[in-house]
């Protein structure tokens, strides 16, 4: 009787409303914090985009120009901002332009909501006008996917699709909502977030005896070396990361997904590990006798050969995710568990030391480095500008404090391994899927979500040429990106490899640009070329200080190569100089 | 430990997966994805609601090495609406398949002894027709097998066998654990870390 007259009580204070299943969608998502939605109407989402034009007051919506481009904007504002990227698109052709992103998204761990239109219910299966089986389609490049057909469900698909993308280690979640449950009207008892699914588990419970087992094994170290990845971001646990190192007096080295989690230029920074890492970090990984893994999952492109990937080290690993453990190497210590709450526990075990004579070897070989590639890479002696010192003097201009979003390829590398990076979540690239095209619209989808930072993608011109109508979005939502494109008239990384390992076989690199001043031109973008070293500075500051967007194109040198480099199938200690 | 082949390589052999998962649409794909990514044939796969209302159980035999077979369970066990993956070798399972088996009635009557027949074979005759019976057994794979021999010639007409369905010999049930899932703050029970107390065992999160 008690518990019928509560339930009762609840029932009367919960006032339910008819309202639509759009209308009911657009309320979980202010409830859950959006304020920004990139998107694209068509024919399948319309009611959710009639809905919206009530919401223009609560909701900003940006309109890209192709679907790809508001995923990747989504995964720029996620990356920039530790937020929920939301994404909308129509089905069919809508839906099948966020594959790239998705899977961008899932392999380097950004938490995005994706809300695509389907046709109605009734229809399935029936190939129907833009219908497309986008569940099955996009099952192995979302975190979790679920189609609504019944408006009924929709508070509460939404809630789990925030708590899905979010927590534990996050990535993109993908919600089809048929026609009909977008323009069905049912009873809307308010939005309650979720906290808990009985069957995820987002964070493993952390074991104290395993970080009692990593803390003797760290103590006793005579060479540990640290390396983190994007986890230590993503766990916002930045302060806590630095703590320990410092205390530890462990040199730490970084995947280009850990970039800037702590200072580039703080001590015990050592470097970028990987195939166009730092000389010493790479080198040392074989020598190390304690590895500490954190937040990072072994990718080829940092480890190289495996089964010569720090073979006399024992490893210790902190992660979120159980099956990071053991994937690509054998873990000695395993401490599973939010970094935020591990590392913590970590430092408090650990020794106050000083490990000097060890990081001067991280040292030697950063002398090593700076005399056979980057005295010449910042500095160069030629009369062609290379991509290294265009870096060098936008680090003179930001210090460190712009938000560095990047393509892929050689400028990837060349930014990543040259950039300061004062600040955490200051390098938005595409890790791990090495998705050509990301940077520009990423770079708005940044912009959006740290407003009070400078954003500068820096992209090449191949990859600026995949996404390049994202100049459309620029142009109508104002937003103030910086774009340098470093120009090289190359696809520069494919080239490269074409030279080193396939004996200057040149097959179809040599690719042709716009005259791209002119392109942001008729997009009303100012920009502007340069092509002589004497230009560059006074461009680059022109550009920074420029009120809006502005695009400078820097032309450097054609056939430059990215070094050291480690060659595919080599261990990281045969990575060359040159 | 996995033993090596002559080339140096570990020997791949047959693990039953059994993984406990809510009942969702969806999930059969989100699973077998995991397999056929890495290019691994599914020998058998059953799926069934459990013991417990509205919990599903797989069971998926594949033959491989332990070591992949390791990944591949905690690759099952991320998956939002999975709830526990367990692996084990076939010395570690109870197991059988149920196969059934549609001959002609004349023939088999006239030249065989039924009765006899059904007894080596451990089989029973489950529709008797005119024209026809079916006789079903159940057992390991060799098993169904060899009635499939011994009926070839009398016309067999048609056969058709299930997936395997596999009791871990240790098991203790899954209903405890469930209770502990449906908790928001997990107990021992969750705690208790098979995988790492026990690493080449099994595993859990």
């Amino acid at each position: 009787m008690e518990v019928a007259q509560q339930e009762k009580a609840v029932a009367e204070t919960k006032k339910t409303q008819k309202v639509s299943g759009s209308v009911a969608l657009l309320e979980a998502l202010i409830a859950e914090g959006t304020e920004t939605i990139f998107g694209y109407p068509g024919g399948a989402i319309m009611p959710i985009y009639d809905a919206l034009y009530d919401y223009n007051d609560k909701l900003n919506h940006v309109l890209v120009r192709h679907e790809q481009g508001g995923i990747h904007a989504g995964q720029g504002y996620a990356r920039s901002s530790g937020k929920v990227g939301v994404v909308f698109a129509t089905s069919g052709p809508g839906a099948t332009n966020l594959v790239t992103g998705l899977a961008d998204a899932q392999i380097d761990s950004t938490p995005l909501v994706c809300i695509t239109g389907q046709v109605f219910a009734h229809l399935l299966g029936t190939d129907a006008f833009q219908e497309t089986d986008v569940i099955n389609i996009t099952t192995p490049v979302t975190k979790w996917n679920y189609q609504v057909t019944d408006a009924n469900e929709i508070p509460e698909v939404i809630a789990k699709a925030f708590y899905i993308a979010k927590s534990g280690r996050p990535g993109p979640v993908l919600i089809d909502i048929t026609k009909n449950a977008q323009i069905q009207q049912f009873d809307f008892a308010g939005y309650e977030p979720c906290n808990h699914i009985r069957s995820y588990r987002p964070k493993p419970i952390i074991r104290k005896e395993y970080i009692e087992q990593a803390a003797n094994l760290i103590n006793a170290a005579k060479k540990p070396f640290i390396i983190w990845g994007q986890g230590v971001i993503l766990g916002k646990a930045e302060q806590e990361f630095k703590a320990l190192v410092e205390k530890s007096g462990i040199p730490a080295a970084w995947t280009i997904m850990g970039a800037g989690a702590i200072s580039t230029e703080h001590p015990l920074n050592v470097g970028m590990l990987g195939m166009h890492g730092n000389y010493g970090p790479n080198v040392l990984t074989n020598e190390c006798d304690v590895l500490i893994a954190i937040g990072m999952r072994f990718d080829d492109r940092v480890t190289g050969r495996l089964d010569k990937y720090a073979k006399q080290a024992k490893v210790v690993h902190l992660d979120i995710d159980p099956a990071e453990i053991d994937k690509n190497v054998h873990t000695e210590v395993p401490v599973w568990g939010d970094c935020k709450e591990t590392i913590p526990l970590l430092t408090t075990l650990l020794e106050q030391k000083e490990h000097t004579s060890w990081l001067e070897r991280f040292r030697d070989y950063t002398r090593q480095e700076v005399e056979a590639v980057i005295n010449e890479e910042l500095n160069p002696s030629t009369e062609e500008m290379t991509m290294g010192e265009v870096i060098r003097e936008l680090n003179d201009l930001t210090d460190g404090d712009g938000v560095i979003v990047t393509d892929v390829g050689q400028h990837q590398m060349v930014a990543c391994r040259y950039a300061k990076f004062n600040k955490t979540r200051s390098n938005v690239t595409s890790g791990g899927l090495g998705t050509m095209g990301f940077a520009l619209p990423a770079a708005i989808g940044a912009k959006f979500g740290t407003p009070d930072r400078p954003v500068i993608a820096i992209i090449g011109d191949g990859g600026f040429q995949m996404t390049i109508q994202e100049l459309g979005t620029i142009m109508q939502t104002g937003v103030d990106v910086k774009i340098i494109i470093l120009n090289n008239r190359f696809l520069g990384m494919v080239r490269q490899w074409q030279e080193l390992f396939n004996e200057r076989r040149y097959s179809f690199v040599d690719i042709q640009s716009p005259d791209f001043v002119k392109v942001a031109g008729g997009y009303g973008i100012p920009g502007k070329t340069v092509g002589k070293r004497d230009d560059l500075k006074s461009s680059l500051k022109e550009m920074i200080e420029s009120k809006g967007s502005f695009l400078l194109e820097i032309m450097v040198t054609k056939e430059n190569n990215v070094f050291p480099m480690v060659p595919q199938g080599c261990s990281v200690s045969e990575i060359r100089l040159k | 430990m996995s033993t090596l082949n002559n080339s140096g390589e570990p020997d791949k052999k047959e693990f039953t997966f059994t993984v406990y998962t809510e009942n969702q649409i969806g999930l059969l794909n989100r699973i077998a994805i995991i397999f056929s990514r890495r290019k691994i044939n599914i020998d058998s796969l059953n799926t069934s609601p459990s013991e417990i209302e509205s919990i599903h159980r797989f069971n998926i035999v594949i033959n491989e090495t332990e070591d992949v077979v390791r990944k591949l369970a905690r690759q099952i066990e991320k998956q939002v609406e999975v709830l526990k993956v367990y692996y084990n070798t076939n010395e570690d399972i109870i197991w059988q398949e149920m196969a059934l088996y549609k001959v002609p009635t004349d023939d088999i009557a006239e030249k065989v002894s039924v009765e006899r027949l059904l007894r080596e074979n451990g089989a029973r005759a489950v529709v008797i027709r005119k024209d026809y019976t079916v006789f079903e057994t159940t057992g390991h794979r060799e098993e169904t097998d060899a009635l499939i021999q011994v009926l070839q010639p009398y016309g067999l007409i048609e056969f058709v066998r299930s997936a395997r369905v596999a009791i871990i010999k240790d098991s203790e049930g899954f209903n405890r654990k469930l209770r502990e899932f449906e908790r928001l703050e997990p107990g021992e029970d969750v705690i208790e870390n098979e995988f790492l107390n026990k690493r080449d065992k099994v595993f859990t999160m």
